[in-house]
């Protein structure tokens, strides 16, 4: 069995399973965020009228909840959903509400990895697609819907259909200025963004192994991208010293057999690979950087749960010190703690002497939905993982998505630019 | 079950994501009435005054990729969608879909997509697996549901299905 194909068996005290079974399996953490949240409730409350109704959740202990998206209230109908989720986790008694102005708090995926919340071998699901991230830390971490999010609520239990597995061999050492950002925007290129639709993507090879666990988030953050049902990366000594620095909850770690089947496996010289980008209006539309350079943009974005972990504010710090920005740019850390060992280290000193403004940390302008929206043919260059038509703001908005060294570069230029020619 | 009729409203185009279907800014809400009137807002902002209810989508591939919004079938099927008709779906758009009982994912072949056009009529049957074309007379296969799943959409939804 695969990495995933244990994990699964384990939680659904099964010997083994194989591609395509269907098996219930018990869920060890759950997440869910102020989008999320608001709209499980609200499943809760069609379920009540169906005559079911939510009594206890099943382990307050294993659930959290994060304010992200729509914080700080821009609105009355946010504050009112941050008001219900509120009430909400007090009255069945989740302890970990992770709260906007009160301590720690930042991208619910951030805060997963973050705070040591999610351990291998687990099964981690969360109300959102990007729970993937998570699978980095060798989790089995899947994204759902709402009703999926209630029902495991209600039963500690869902159905998963089990995903066969791809698996990449990354091979080589990780040239200066490149990122595990182009390493996954590559790949998203090469299999397209249905790729691996309701597969598993396992990252492994002597580049994997070497990557900080920063770098290895990258990779399964955007597994979502490529349609994949889960990224993984087995546990190892990183994953270990990463996971001691955050909590003091034992794991022992599910790694897949020798002899596992794979549905397929590719390798990837990445000694080769160049800075990359993906152009509107999809991840899986890339060149590489190079290609791109002389391509005006009217603003830089260094955020999001797959593009503002300590280690990509200090890649863009590295580029940025010392120089001013071209165009606006805004620089988002994904969690309060992110925020401050940023400040220690001089990274925000760093942004804001360039010129740039640093936000507090949420989704920002990630999804187009809360701050920070482009305007009509506004072009951006992102450190996000998407750029669907209106992803970040009006329809005819463009986004350009790379590594947070090529968007630093190109904040400080005002056109795409690869940093390696600053 | 029993047998679906309705209008087709076609988008032919592949990889129609949740931010299309419905746009970010919406997410703070969670009324279904006012979700309906958002439907498909990134691509057609009048689709939800062409739908009546029972009509269906038929799409291209990789249909509702993107977030894991529930936003998303729930916009579709209030503004009266019982089914969307597409080559492949995202696995959360999928999920989504079948276990909050909103609507049906079918799988037809790309050929089929192409044969059928806007505005035909279609009748699905789908304990026989069988797609009529009323409109030209055409018939169609569509890809055969897993067991569970047929078994959660005839419980309406997870929430009464037991395992």
């Amino acid at each position: 069995m695969t990495s995933t194909e244990k994990i699964i068996a384990r939680a659904s005290s099964m010997p083994s399973v194989a591609p395509d079974d269907v098996v219930f399996v018990k869920v060890d953490k759950l997440m869910v965020h102020d989008v999320s949240g608001p709209g499980v409730i609200k499943v809760f409350e069609e379920w009540a009228k169906k005559g079911v109704h939510l009594e206890r959740i099943w382990n307050p202990d294993k659930v959290w909840v994060s304010e992200d998206h729509f914080v700080p209230a821009a609105d009355k109908i946010s504050a009112n959903n941050i008001m219900k989720l509120t009430n909400w986790t007090k009255k069945f008694g989740i302890k970990r509400h992770y709260k906007y102005g009160l301590g720690q708090y930042g991208i619910c995926h951030t805060l997963s990895h973050e705070e040591g919340l999610v351990l291998p071998g687990e099964v981690y699901v969360g109300g959102d697609s990007h729970t993937n991230t998570t699978g980095g830390l060798g989790a089995f971490a899947i994204g759902l819907g709402h009703t999926d999010i209630a029902y495991s609520l209600m039963h500690g239990q869902i159905w998963i259909k089990v995903p066969e597995t791809l698996l990449f061999n990354l091979e080589g050492q990780l040239p200066p200025h490149v990122m595990a950002k182009d390493i996954i925007l590559k790949i998203i290129g090469d299999i397209g963004t249905d790729g691996a639709n309701y597969r598993a993507m396992q990252f492994s090879g002597e580049t994997t192994k070497q990557l900080i666990m920063d770098e290895r988030l990258t990779l399964t953050n955007m597994t979502t991208e490529a349609g994949a049902k889960n990224g993984i990366i087995d546990a190892d000594s990183i994953t270990g010293s990463y996971l001691r620095d955050r909590t003091h909850e034992p794991f022992s770690a599910l790694k897949g057999d020798l002899d596992a089947s794979y549905a397929e496996k590719l390798t990837y010289e990445i000694d080769r690979l160049e800075p990359t980008v993906a152009k509107p209006y999809s991840p899986g539309n890339i060149s590489p950087a190079r290609e791109l350079q002389g391509t005006e943009i009217d603003k830089a974005y260094i955020g999001s749960c797959t593009g503002a972990k300590l280690h990509d504010l200090r890649a863009a710090g590295k580029i940025m010190k010392g120089k001013k920005v071209k165009v606006r740019t805004e620089v988002v850390p994904a969690a309060q703690s992110i925020y401050l060992n940023a400040m220690n280290e001089g990274l925000i000193g760093i942004f804001l002497e360039s010129g740039a403004v640093v936000g507090p940390p949420t989704c920002g302008a990630c999804c187009g939905a809360h701050m920070g929206v482009l305007a009509k043919n506004e072009v951006c260059i992102s450190t996000t993982n998407r750029n669907f038509p209106g992803r970040m703001g009006d329809v005819e908005s463009k986004t350009y998505l790379a590594s947070p060294l090529v968007v630093a570069a190109s904040a400080l230029t005002g056109m795409i630019t690869d940093p390696r020619d600053i | 079950m029993d047998k679906l009729k309705g209008t087709v409203h076609k988008y032919g185009k592949d990889n129609i994501d949740t931010d299309v279907i419905l746009p970010g800014p919406y997410l703070k809400i969670h009324d279904h009435a006012e979700l309906a009137t958002h439907a498909m807002e990134g691509l057609d902002p009048g689709f939800p005054k062409k739908v009546s209810q029972g009509d269906f989508l038929l799409t291209g591939a990789n249909f509702g990729c993107g977030s894991s919004r529930e936003h998303a079938p729930i916009a579709l099927s209030s503004a009266g969608i019982t089914a969307v008709l597409a080559p492949s779906f995202a696995r959360i758009f999928y999920r989504n879909a079948v276990d909050g009982g909103y609507l049906l994912p079918i799988e037809i072949e790309r050929s089929a997509v192409e044969k059928i056009s806007d505005k035909n009529t279609l009748e699905i049957d789908v304990d026989k697996n069988a797609i009529l074309n009323v409109t030209t007379g055409e018939s169609f296969v569509m890809k055969q549901f897993p067991s569970l799943i047929k078994k959660i959409i005839e419980c309406g939804g997870i929430l009464h299905y037991k395992p």
